[in-house]
């Protein structure tokens, strides 16, 4: 249908003859799960630009709509520490490992703290990974205190000089008030030795608006300083990320594509807002 | 979940009533009014331009006959409701068993869907109804999911097949084949295969997939989905369908509040039923899926027979039948009974996604999200601190056993006495329905005591058997849901 549309756009000699490429681009915008709202609103201003074609202003313009603060790590102190939240399902554990190997290549020593005391074999899993990529994992028991797990973490890392800690959580659903209040004190009592450096929020690129909604409320518990954005190696184009950086201000800092070690790669803009309309 | 497409719809709708005779245009109003709900809610575009298509036709095709009738709007209401309980799978569908057992089910779906908590559920949904199924660990893709299938099996007491230790080693083909032979052999009537989770687009291991399908011949294929899925549910479960295949479709995550419109976009497009819901992380939280109940929870109408399934599950009827006895006899509701009553409910599961499915839950919305689920545990330590005595007699309970009570449970004597008093109010309530004979619904009980204040636990048993009693047709749809069972 759009195809034909534009078709007689072009044969009527339409003053406007991308109108029916712009419908197409919208179209495109929702299904990469940027929202109805912020799609209607990326198309009506991109319209007002002038560049040689539609696809060109959409791509200026949904520049704009990407977050101001720095889409880089900031890990300045001695020790700094990295704690990684988010729901169920989206990939945590996989991003802690893919961080830890990322910084371990760069020659930094790191260490792992298995927060995750509540799934089923989670500490296990970070364990298996740290043996792969050969990291120490700091765990406690299952079904323990998070908090004191992490705790220890961060009092051997400040005195074994350890340049990167990264802390590993238990997904929760974000509409879990107990959960989101077990989170905050994760952090508060991480805090009591030395401040977070970054606290990244997992956002599976399959999700759709729901996302924005745990962004939303991770930053009200924990001010998340950043998002890493997994499993962009399907047919998802994670575009709620972009909806995330529009609305709530927090940049992406990191794309997972894979399930190895090396499938992770510091955000790059124009890949990622290139993807949104392919 | 679906809060939100409930709010607008009902908003929608409301202006619709508002007209005294509904024009063309008027529906193609509410026609836009429910696309921009479904679009936000993360229904497929396609799914919603067919959705709108369809009601639009069926409303103005009904119109001509409407006209004279003065409840236009319920008429248009009910037209949308058929169409997405139509969407969302007509009737429920249970798991079709095997003639010859085995019944072999195989789970499939993307990485974090849920698959292995899932498989957990649905065995243990199997064994209480009383069959004897097995679980087959054929991921060994995800480091330590077969760890995690050995931690979940033994934690429902249902056993794990579980030859390799995974982490990219062993043949998933070769595992599932040795999984349903070994519970053939063992005379398990269900076996559940948990399989690696994979992304639509890797052939490779979509290949794989089918490989599984074609060595153990699943009598079910169940495709489990993560009910926060944007617009990718469509191509993901296209790619399931031509990779795979399935026959039925799992919601997991249901108790976020995720508008989960993939619920209706796959089940739109790919034609298979939903079959189970998942709702939480306990191993009960665990459904059938039901459209009908679904849908009106889409419209705004509560979910009361999901409630009065849930509530007659855990209160089992022998428990309620003494309380009954005891009831009619007269004797006194004692903490003995309290503490039953708060054993039971802590059965029931979490306190807040019970009473969202009450009908206008959505304007407590935020009470309810607040609910202290730790409230019921404090009860019991409260309870459990008395001697037998004691909670056989509360008159006996003066100032210095208070106090004691209160330091076994680690609480304040001011709590103790705050349920102490709450009790008692129970209590004379309970007296006050025994004479007058009219009994406190739970609904209405809940609301009296104010949610976080917990004397639920009273009304969800006196009605249990209050009505049995009476044999009364109650005008709450709770307790008439509960009395026709």
């Amino acid at each position: 249908m759009a195809i034909f549309t534009k078709l007689i756009a072009r044969i009527k000699g339409n003053k406007d003859s991308f109108s029916s490429d712009w419908s197409e681009l919208e179209s495109e915008l929702i299904q990469a799960d940027l929202g109805p709202s912020l799609a209607a609103e990326c198309i009506e201003q991109a319209k007002k630009l002038s560049t040689d074609s539609p696809q060109e202003s959409l791509l200026q313009f949904l520049a704009s709509k990407l977050s101001k603060r720095s889409h880089e790590m900031n890990l300045s102190k001695a020790t700094s520490t990295i704690l990684v939240v988010g729901v169920n399902g989206t990939g945590k554990t996989t991003s802690v490992a893919k961080l830890a190997s990322f910084y371990k290549s760069s020659g930094k020593s790191v260490l792992l703290a298995a927060g995750d005391t509540f799934r089923a074999a989670a500490v296990e899993q970070l364990k298996t990974w740290g043996t792969r990529i050969d990291v120490p994992v700091i765990s406690g028991q299952e079904n323990g205190d998070p908090a004191s797990v992490a705790f220890d973490a961060a009092k051997f890392a400040q005195t074994n000089n350890i340049e990167i800690l990264i802390i590993d959580t238990a997904g929760r659903l974000h509409n879990k008030s107990d959960l989101m209040s077990e989170l905050a004190k994760v952090k508060r009592v991480v805090e009591k030795t030395s401040p977070i450096s970054e606290v990244l929020l997992v956002i599976d690129a399959t999700t759709g608006q729901n996302g924005l909604m745990q962004a939303k409320i991770f930053a009200e518990s924990v001010d998340v300083t950043g998002v890493i954005l997994t499993k962009m190696d399907g047919s998802a184009r994670g575009g709620v990320a972009l909806a995330i950086e529009a609305d709530l201000d927090i940049p992406i800092k990191w794309i997972g594509s894979g399930e190895s070690e090396s499938d992770f790669s510091p955000f790059d803009p124009d890949v990622y807002l290139k993807s949104l309309l392919s | 979940m679906f809060e939100s497409i409930a709010s607008k719809f009902s908003s929608a709708f409301s202006s619709l009533r508002a007209k005294g005779k509904i024009s063309a245009a008027d529906i193609d109003t509410v026609c836009s009014q429910i696309m921009t709900a479904l679009l936000d809610s993360d229904v497929a575009v396609q799914v919603v331009d067919k959705f709108i298509l369809d009601v639009k036709e069926k409303s103005l095709g009904a119109l001509p006959t409407l006209q004279s009738g003065s409840n236009q709007a319920n008429a248009i209401f009910e037209i949308v409701n058929k169409e997405l309980v139509e969407i969302l799978g007509g009737s429920t569908r249970r798991i079709r068993m095997a003639k010859n057992p085995p019944t072999v089910i195989m789970l499939a779906g993307l990485q974090g869907a849920g698959k292995t908590t899932l498989a957990g559920k649905l065995a243990k949904y199997f064994a209480d109804q009383g069959d004897t199924p097995i679980l087959v660990a054929a991921d060994l893709q995800r480091p330590n999911a077969v760890t995690q299938l050995q931690v979940v099996g033994q934690s429902i007491n249902v056993p794990v097949f579980a030859p390799e230790v995974g982490n990219g080693v062993g043949d998933p083909v070769t595992v599932a084949k040795a999984g349903v032979d070994h519970a053939k052999s063992k005379l398990h009537s269900v076996v559940i295969i948990d399989t690696a989770g994979r992304l639509g687009v890797d052939e490779e291991l979509m290949k794989q997939a089918s490989k599984v399908r074609d060595a153990v011949n699943p009598h079910e294929i169940l495709f489990v989905v993560d009910a926060m899925i944007g617009q990718d549910a469509v191509p993901t479960a296209q790619a399931f369908l031509d990779g795979v295949g399935f026959d039925g479709v799992v919601l997991t995550k249901l108790d976020g509040d995720a508008r989960g419109g993939a619920a209706l976009s796959i089940a739109s497009l790919t034609k298979r039923p939903i079959m189970f819901a998942s709702t939480g992380e306990k191993m009960q939280d665990f459904d059938v899926f039901y459209p009908e109940r679904m849908a009106s929870r889409i419209l705004g109408l509560g979910d009361v027979a999901t409630l009065a399934e849930q509530a007659k599950k855990a209160f089992d009827s022998e428990s309620s039948a003494k309380l009954e006895e005891k009831f009619v006899r007269g004797e006194e509701f004692t903490f003995e009974d309290f503490l039953e009553q708060l054993q039971a409910m802590s059965k029931m599961g979490n306190m807040s996604k019970l009473l969202g499915m009450l009908p206008g839950a959505g304007a407590m919305k935020k009470q309810i999200e607040n609910f202290d689920e730790g409230e019921i545990v404090r009860s019991r330590a409260i309870v459990e601190s008395m001697t037998p005595m004691e909670r056989s007699n509360p008159k006996l309970l003066n100032g210095s056993r208070r106090a004691r009570i209160a330091r076994g449970s680690g609480r304040n004597v001011s709590d103790v006495n705050n349920l102490v008093d709450r009790f008692a109010a129970a209590q004379k309530l309970m007296k006050q329905v025994r004479t007058s004979g009219m009994p406190p619904g739970m609904p209405a009980g809940m609301n009296a005591g104010g949610i976080p204040a917990m004397p639920a636990g009273f009304g969800g048993s006196t009605k249990n058997k209050s009505n049995t009693k009476k044999k009364s047709k109650s005008g709450n749809p709770a307790k008439r849901a509960l009395e026709e069972g």
